[in-house]
């Protein structure tokens, strides 16, 4: 087992694929010549040429679109959109098309198709720029849609987001493509969708999180030991399907429950992580569940407003204090 | 129509595109007793005007090739052999439908066929077009894409982004716009601001052959036979715009009181099923006896599809969860 980078792993992972199964190409916008807006096809176009690195116009929708109907066709795209945020210019190809064929078509078509993009803030890039629409996607039945806190997790559920033939929302953090931690290189290696992985155990509360927020979470956690309060962080990994297993697994053992995401509160993945606490553990808790999630504002760009916008170590333990 | 003297092909090949455009006709004529009768929900699209276009170009196609269409595709679906009982049935929306009633009229799909679906919302399936040729070149089969819109999708942004990245990647695809000179209510000149569709296709670097009269169906034929050979040989694609009319309003539901009686008798004079009845019979390759043993034949196909389709049982509920995943 040896420690690298989220973005190696992504990288890695990558291109094990390519190298195993010919039908495997990518497109996207600057994978190749640029080597990606965030470095992860670094070497790709020299090693793989450019029938299988295809850079494409800015043109979100073909791209996407174009995947699917290569998909359709027998080929196994991975395409990339630089940003979640400019996803949507190909929602209408991601929603009404990818996440549906298969089912109007009686069952006689597949999309096998694997769409990579990077959600969240922190760069400050502003409004436009700093979205985590994860929940979005999550909402739409046809789609999986997984988010990786970890270069092991990435590696993981690439492989089975690969393997699978239904479309998967593949979605890294821009954040998180430094952050280190060890791999399992080897093929067999997967990690099924709607697993949630416990990254720490805990007995007093139970932090439910997901892809950057799992780090801020698990320093929380950290703190709040020095109080003596154990917190369990429950990374989601998957937000659909969601592990609801697991979620009320731990609520039923912490009896207390903060829900952390960097998107917006309303109608968001915390709403959705309360629910199924109160639909299948409400007698377990033994106080309100917590959300904590981005300001309900567009992001700002100045950076200390940025980072008063969202999430941080200090605003998970202030809602766990007031569990107790 | 070209005015020819003497036959081009063999009499039942005549009589088969004659035989197809008819079953189209009826079929659909048929689709909208029963959605006046209730049997049919949702939109229903005629395609009645238009049949020379899917007939024609479809004809030029072979087994391994791909279609995407629109909304109005039950005559893509029909001229490519997709059975009128299994269409009928999924109109009514029966277990014995093409997608065992859960895509309806505007979904249709038969996968063994190569008929990739319907697609409902405007210009959506062009950028499907596009990745089917791109499977096609990367797999290094000899698949060719034939792809239906209507002129409403030119005004969309797919219409461009996939006019441009099949242009530039020089994929096997056919884009067959078919301009009936309506977007649902909107005119075309209500809507689009240049005068021809087709002149987008040079500006991306693509072949065109031009306008053509989507009436005539052997002018339909030839400029699809010639784009599908180009596509096939890695020539890359074509653009072809080809003019028709649809004889009724958008939907079922549409009263139609945007357009002139003048207008449409006109174009009624130039529909496709006249004008080839007509060629037919100066060629001496129709009388009327064979014309009724063929309306009879038809007949007897729609009528089965209806009985079809009403025999059919709706799927049990349990079945709403079935492929929502592979």
């Amino acid at each position: 087992m040896a420690s690298i980078t989220y973005r190696k792993a992504i990288s890695r992972v990558l291109k094990e694929t390519l190298d195993s199964d010919p039908r495997a190409f990518m497109m996207g916008e600057d994978i190749g010549t640029y080597e990606g807006a965030y470095a992860v096809t670094r070497g790709f176009l020299d090693k793989y040429g450019p029938e299988r690195i295809k850079d494409t116009p800015i043109s979100e929708s073909v791209i996407v679109g174009a995947g699917i109907g290569a998909a359709m066709g027998g080929a196994r795209p991975i395409v990339e959109l630089m940003t979640i945020n400019f996803s949507l210019l190909a929602i209408d190809q991601i929603v009404n098309s990818a996440a549906k064929l298969h089912y109007m078509s009686g069952g006689q078509v597949t999309v096998p198709l694997v769409i990579r993009t990077v959600s969240g803030g922190g760069n400050q890039l502003a409004a436009s720029h700093s979205q985590s629409l994860e929940g979005w996607y999550a909402h739409v039945p046809g789609l999986f849609v997984v988010a990786p806190s970890t270069p092991s997790d990435a590696m993981g559920l690439f492989r089975t987001a690969y393997r699978d033939p239904n479309t998967v929302m593949f979605i890294e953090h821009s954040l998180l493509y430094g952050a280190k931690g060890e791999v399992n290189d080897d093929p067999d290696f997967t990690i099924p969708f709607g697993k949630a992985d416990v990254k720490r155990e805990g007995d007093d509360v139970t932090i439910i999180t997901y892809s950057r927020m799992t780090h801020v979470a698990l320093k929380a956690a950290e703190r709040l030991s020095h109080e003596g309060i154990e917190a369990e962080v429950v990374d989601l990994r998957s937000l659909r399907p969601m592990d609801t297993e697991a979620i009320v697994q731990s609520v039923q053992k912490t009896s207390r429950a903060v829900v952390v995401e960097e998107g917006w509160k309303p109608m968001g993945i915390g709403a959705e992580v309360s629910a199924r606490i109160m639909e299948n553990a409400l007698e377990y808790l033994d106080a309100p569940v917590q959300r904590v999630a981005s300001l309900d504002v567009p992001m700002p760009y100045a950076r200390p407003l940025e980072q008063a916008v969202m999430p941080d170590e200090d605003r998970v333990i202030e809602a766990v204090h007031r569990l107790f | 129509m070209k005015v020819l003297s003497k036959p081009i092909m063999e009499k039942w090949q005549y009589t088969d595109l004659l035989r197809q455009m008819l079953l189209i006709r009826r079929f659909e004529e048929k689709a909208a007793e029963m959605y006046m009768r209730g049997k049919i929900g949702g939109f229903l699209h005629l395609y009645i005007g238009e049949e020379a276009i899917a007939v024609g170009s479809i004809s030029t196609l072979q087994p391994q090739d791909y279609i995407v269409s629109h909304y109005r595709e039950h005559g893509h679906a029909l001229a490519r052999g997709m059975e009128p009982r299994r269409v009928m049935a999924e109109l009514f929306g029966r277990s014995g439908g093409t997608s065992k009633g859960k895509g309806g009229s505007m979904h249709l799909f038969n996968a063994e066929l190569g008929f990739l679906g319907g697609y409902a919302i405007v210009g959506g399936m062009m950028p499907i077009a596009v990745g089917l040729g791109l499977a096609a070149q990367h797999l290094g089969n000899d698949s060719v894409t034939l792809c239906f819109f209507g002129d409403g999708a030119v005004n969309e942004g797919e219409f461009h982004e996939s006019l441009n990245l099949a242009a530039l990647w020089n994929l096997p695809v056919v884009f067959l716009c078919e301009n009936n000179g309506y977007g649902m209510g909107s005119p075309i000149q209500d809507t689009f601001a240049g005068t021809d569709i087709f002149r987008f296709a040079p500006v991306y670097g693509m072949n065109t052959p031009g306008k053509i009269d989507g009436m005539d169906v052997f002018e339909v034929m030839d400029a699809t036979r010639e784009a599908v050979d180009r596509a096939r040989k890695g020539q890359g694609p074509t653009f072809i715009e080809a003019m028709t009319y649809r004889f009724r309003g958008h939907s079922m539901a549409d009263p139609m009181v945007y357009r002139k009686k003048t207008e449409e008798e006109e174009w009624r004079n130039k529909g496709p099923i006249i004008r080839m009845k007509r060629h037919m019979e100066e060629l001496g390759l129709l009388d009327e006896a064979e014309m009724q043993a063929l309306e009879a034949e038809i007949e007897g196909i729609v009528e089965d599809s209806v009985e079809f389709a009403e025999s059919s049982p709706v799927l049990p509920h349990e079945a709403i969860y079935d492929d929502v995943y592979a």
